[in-house]
Parts: structure tokens; C-alpha cells; sequence
């Protein structure tokens, strides 16, 4: 073919010598542009000048004049904008790729929900408008209120808790108060599963309460027979998260309900993994007294740094008298929002107070209700089956290059231990960091605690089978990698990401939490 | 003369007299990773065997480290403040917790050996 003969070359010659240019005169690397921190990209001489005011100039500022530069960057728009699109660009998200991150439920965030989030009567309004012109706003949180309280089977919910652990809190609150309304201040002792969330333990300590750890049998559930020689009449409550941190449903669930009630203590069930039994199990049934839902977990609410938490948590009839204010209530066709404890206390019932100033993420009410009422109650359910479903796929594509922590089938998550790393100089660390090489986000790893060298794999009903195939052909062939010595691959992993390994240790010991300018720019900038 | 003993979960002293040098074995070291932070608690307070008396952070995780035997607190590695990399690089000697004054010398029968401890961990 003659055309265009002297036309562009489609490859430079040099392509074969690749790896010859590697470092440019930049800094960037083609579309991965180098970026520094938006203090050492922007001075204040950058986007003005600063003029002395003119002599005789008379100021009204009362001798509050600013007597030093305040130290903001001095950007155009659009090199602030481009600051942050190129820091985004060098990070992962779910929007990019399978999220596997157990115990985090990273799903997909349907974009219908931000459609509606973003409607003017939901997006635009305040929390101090008057009551009688968000009627809309009061209708949806009663409306969602009314899909979590089905959903788990419960009478009452708090909507204001704005994060899972926040959740938490307003649940042994809501025991504590109720423990003192019984004049029971001596029971302070709360039991807690050694393979809780961390935040568990925290919370009760939180609330004043002391942590009683309970064993783990071999099978990664609660150790039934080490729980019932823990009961005692200074037992608060038991702090159960089920499905658990290991994938595992815990069977005994109604029989430890029983007995915790028994012993005069309550039950709460921390409900970060609801996303696997919705539709199916109502936690109401089984016993609980407080859940919290994670609305950015299981109701598709951005999360991980896309957006606020939501932590709506549920009450039996035990402990419903005492959830916090503000909640809304109708009246017919109207609703008005119950901010104080004393109009709580005409309807009978005795809050332990109030945890937010407002009403808690009205954002994440619109994005979750729209979730629920999109796939409604029989899409929720397949979404809680698939997720299941999509769990186990990966614990059977992988449990024979890898090694499954515990024995039958999982829930949500499949949880592999380090043991087929054994003698290959790899170590769990290693082997996420070269996932990041292979493109996908790492796996959580080293917990839970109770497993050694743990991979915990949360794919979420979001991904198709084609989808699942290309992570387990991945993990795969690097297991495969690991055991025939190509410890290399893994040690000085990533090496295609924007940033190389990093010193984890030297971060932890001596992290460098603040930017300070060099010293000639400090003098420029009085 | 001094011994040492060890327990179950990782935790050894060395008595010497009525004191007790205690930290955590090498073996629990190495699985803990780089450490990055260590609390220990103040001169004076007591424990009983078993309670809860350090924390130990790694980039790993966050784990309790249990007083070994019953005894009251008369001194604590300080240097573990600034670097506690000396629990990696020498968890037996430089890299020691706390120096108890033992409240039961008694406890110690029914602990580890360096032979027992050998074959806990292997």
C-alpha cells in the first residue's frame, strides 16, 4: 500500500527499546501525571500580586488587620481543579473496578439514587425550614423508617446515628438507659466475640461499659459452651455481628438471644452484614434488642470517601422507649419532627437524648430509599442471595489454589488463611500488594484476627459471573505464581501503581502529619 | 540465678530474685510484623496474672500483652516510647516491657519452660 506512505508513523522506533525512556523530563509518565501537594504546586504570587495600600488610607478594621499571610495556595480554577482530577486518576474506586474489601460491602452505587438525592425538594432544602415546608422530606424518612422496621422486624428505629459505629453507640445507650431505668447500674459488663468489628469493644467502653472477650470455636463461630460460663447478673449485654467477620452465619444466634435475656442482659447485633440476609432473616426474629444498618453498606449509599455514613439503628419493644430524639411522626396527612424529649415524653416513651444536632444524612435517606424502592422487597432479597451466591463462586473457584479458612459453605464473604503461602517467602502482605499491579484493589487482610495471615474476599452482589471469573483467574494464576517461586512478583510489589510499596512501618513510627513550607518561601511570604 | 518462663499466649519473664523482667517472645514478635507503637503502663500500678498490662500495635494489628505473673510495676522500657522497633530487633533483651515486683512467686510453677515454650510454638 503506497497511501500515505510518508503519513505518521502508528509506532515510534524506539518502542522496542522500551523501558530505555523511562524517566521523563517531567516527572509525568503519560496519562499518570505527576503531582505534588497542592501547597508546593500553588504560592500566593501565583494567581495576583499583593499591593501595599496606598499611604493615608484609613482602615476600619479596628486594629484587627492581619499581620501575616494565612498560607492558602494560590491557584487558578483550573489548577485546582486539575489538582484533583489527577490525584483521583491515581486512585481506585468502586466506579473503576471489583471492590473485594470484606466486611465493607463496597456495592455499586446506583446512579438513580443520585438523580433523586439531587431533586431541589430533597437537595436544596434546610434543617431549620419550618416544619410545614418539608413535608415531603419528613414523608421520606417516615417512609424509610417504615422499610428498615419491616425489614428487620422490629418496632422502632432511630434514624440520626450517621455512621455504623455511631449506630453502635445509640444502641448501648439505649441499654444503658435502660439497664439504669431498671435501676440495674451494676450490670456493666458486656460480652464481645474475640472476631467482632474493633469497633464493638470500643463502643461499649465508649458507653462506660467493660469488654468481656468470647473465644472463637474451631468452625469461626462463638464459642457457646465459653459464652455460658461468661453470664452472670453484672452481664449488660452480649455484641454480636451476624452474619460474622469470618463469612459464617452464627447458628446459635436464637439460643444465645435466649440465654442473654435469661441473664437479664440485652442483645445487640451489629448489622454491618446485613447486605446477606436481607429479605431472607429478620433480625427482629431472632432475638435482637438494637442493629444498627449500615445505609452505605447494604442500601448502596456511597462510602470509603464518597460520601457520609448512615447508620439508621432499629429497637425491639425492650429498649424502643428509649431511642433518641429527633424522629418524625403522622398525623393523617401531616408529620412533624419530635425534636425535644419532653413532646417525647407525651407520647409516652423516655429518650436517652439526642445524638445528632439535626436529623441525621437526609442525602443517604433519598439515596437508600430510592435503592429499596427500585429493586423492591423481592430485588432486595435476590441482591442479599446473590451476594451470597457470588461469595461462595469465589470460595469454589479459589479453595483449590488457595486455602479456605474455614470448613462448608460462607455467607457474603469467603475468607481464606495464608496457609498455601507456606514456604514460598510470601506473605499475605506481599500477595495483596501485587493484586494492585494486577489492577484490582486488595482484598481486607489480616482480619479478622482469628485467622492467620487472613484474606478476607467481599465481592458483592454488583459483580456478573464474567466479572467474578477475571478476579478468580487473577488471584489464581498468582497462587499458582507464588508457589512455583516467583517470590519477586510479590516482595517488591506494586510496581505499576503510581506510587511503588511504600514503608508502612516508617509511616507508623514517624509519620510526617504536617507541610511546612521551605524557609525561603516562608520569608517571601511576609 | 535468673529463669526464664513463658505463657501460652506469648508473654515471657525473667525472674531474678523478686523481680520479673517482662516482654514478648520472638516467636510473637515475628508474627506481629514491624511494631510500630507500644503503651505501657505507669510505674506503681499492679497486676494480677493475666490482666491486660501493655498494648502492642504493629502495622498488622493492635494486640493486649497480659502481665505474665502477679506483681506490682518498678519500672518500664522507655525507649520503647521512641523506638519500638527494639521489640522486632531484640524482643528478648533491649526490647523488655516491664520490670515487675512479683506478688507470687508461686505462679511460675505451673508456666512454660524454654523447652515447653519451644514446642507450644512449633
Amino acid at each position: 500500500m503506497s497511501m500515505n506512505s510518508q503519513g505518521r508513523p502508528s509506532r515510534p522506533l524506539h518502542i522496542h527499546d522500551a523501558g530505555a525512556y523511562e524517566d521523563t523530563f517531567s516527572g509525568s509518565k503519560g496519562l499518570d501525571q505527576a503531582e505534588p501537594l497542592i501547597f508546593e504546586r500553588g504560592h500566593f504570587d501565583n494567581t495576583g500580586v499583593d499591593l501595599d495600600a496606598p499611604k493615608g488610607t484609613p482602615t476600619r478594621l479596628g486594629g484587627l488587620d492581619r499581620t501575616e499571610a494565612i498560607g492558602m495556595p494560590g491557584l487558578s480554577e483550573p489548577e485546582a481543579m486539575r489538582h484533583y482530577v489527577r490525584l483521583s486518576r491515581k486512585n481506585y474506586a468502586i466506579d473503576l473496578g471489583l471492590y473485594p474489601l470484606g466486611s465493607c460491602t463496597m456495592k455499586h452505587n446506583p446512579r438513580l439514587n443520585e438523580k433523586m438525592a439531587r431533586l431541589p425538594g430533597f437537595g436544596d432544602i434546610h434543617p431549620l425550614q419550618p416544619q410545614s415546608t418539608v413535608q415531603g422530606a419528613f414523608e421520606l424518612i417516615g417512609e424509610l423508617a417504615h422499610w428498615l422496621m419491616t425489614l428487620t422486624g422490629t418496632p422502632a428505629v432511630a434514624m440520626s446515628p450517621k455512621a455504623g459505629a455511631h449506630g453502635e453507640l445509640c444502641g448501648m445507650m439505649a441499654i444503658r438507659a435502660a439497664l439504669d431505668a431498671r435501676g440495674e447500674t451494676h450490670r456493666r459488663r458486656v460480652l464481645v466475640p474475640e472476631s467482632a468489628h474493633g469497633t464493638n469493644p470500643a463502643t461499649a467502653v465508649q458507653c462506660g461499659f467493660t469488654v468481656d472477650e468470647i473465644p472463637a470455636n474451631e468452625g469461626g463461630r462463638v464459642d457457646m459452651e465459653a459464652f455460658k460460663a461468661k453470664l452472670g447478673d453484672d452481664v449488660a449485654g452480649i455484641m454480636l455481628t451476624n452474619p460474622n467477620t469470618c463469612g459464617l452465619f452464627e447458628r446459635d444466634i436464637r439460643e444465645i438471644a435466649d440465654l442473654i435475656h435469661e441473664a437479664g442482659g440485652y442483645f445487640y447485633c451489629d448489622g454491618a452484614n446485613f447486605n446477606a440476609i436481607v429479605g431472607r432473616v429478620r433480625p427482629g426474629d431472632l432475638g435482637i434488642d438494637a442493629m444498627h444498618i449500615n445505609l452505605h453498606k447494604t442500601f448502596s449509599t456511597p462510602h470509603g470517601g464518597g460520601g457520609p455514613g448512615s447508620g439508621p439503628t432499629v429497637f425491639s419493644e425492650a429498649l424502643a422507649p428509649y431511642a433518641p430524639v429527633p424522629y418524625v411522626k403522622q398525623h393523617g396527612d401531616s408529620w412533624t419532627m419530635i425534636e425535644h424529649e419532653a413532646d417525647a415524653h407525651d407520647d409516652g416513651t423516655d429518650p436517652f437524648g439526642r445524638m445528632t444536632a439535626f436529623h441525621g444524612n437526609m442525602g443517604m435517606f433519598t439515596r437508600a430509599l430510592s435503592y429499596m424502592m427500585s429493586h423492591g422487597s423481592d430485588g432486595l432479597k435476590q441482591a442479599a442471595e446473590d451476594a451470597v451466591l457470588n461469595a461462595n463462586y469465589i470460595q469454589a473457584r479459589l479453595n483449590h489454589v488457595m486455602t479456605q479458612a474455614f470448613e462448608g459453605t460462607c455467607m457474603h464473604e469467603a475468607l481464606f488463611d495464608d496457609r498455601f503461602l507456606k514456604d514460598t517467602g510470601v506473605s499475605t502482605l506481599d500477595f495483596a500488594k501485587a493484586m494492585i499491579d494486577e489492577g484490582y484493589h486488595p482484598m481486607t487482610m489480616y482480619f479478622p484476627l482469628v485467622v492467620h495471615g487472613a484474606m478476607l474476599i467481599e465481592p458483592t452482589e454488583t459483580e456478573s459471573k464474567a466479572s467474578l471469573d477475571r478476579f478468580c483467574d487473577t488471584l489464581e494464576g498468582l497462587a499458582l505464581a507464588a508457589k512455583a517461586g516467583e517470590t519477586a512478583r510479590f516482595t517488591v510489589a506494586p510496581v505499576h501503581a503510581p506510587a511503588k510499596r511504600l514503608d508502612e512501618t516508617r509511616a507508623a513510627r514517624s509519620p510526617i502529619l504536617r507541610w511546612t513550607p521551605p524557609a525561603d518561601e516562608q520569608v517571601a511570604a511576609e | 540465678m535468673s529463669e526464664t518462663r513463658y505463657t501460652k499466649d506469648h508473654e515471657w519473664v525473667t525472674v531474678d530474685g523478686g523481680e520479673g523482667t517482662c516482654g514478648i517472645t520472638a516467636y510473637a514478635a515475628e508474627q506481629l510484623g514491624d511494631v510500630v507503637f507500644v503503651e505501657l503502663p505507669a510505674v506503681g500500678t499492679s497486676f494480677k496474672q493475666g490482666d491486660e498490662m501493655a498494648v502492642v500495635e504493629s502495622v498488622k494489628a493492635a494486640s493486649e500483652v497480659y502481665a505474665p505473673v502477679s506483681g506490682e510495676v518498678i519500672a518500664v522500657n522507655d525507649v520503647l516510647e521512641g523506638e519500638p522497633g527494639k521489640v522486632n530487633e531484640s524482643p528478648d533483651g533491649e526490647g523488655w516491657f516491664v520490670k515487675l515486683k512479683i506478688a507470687d512467686a508461686a505462679e511460675l510453677g505451673s508456666m512454660m519452660d524454654d523447652a515447653a515454650y519451644k514446642a507450644h510454638t512449633s
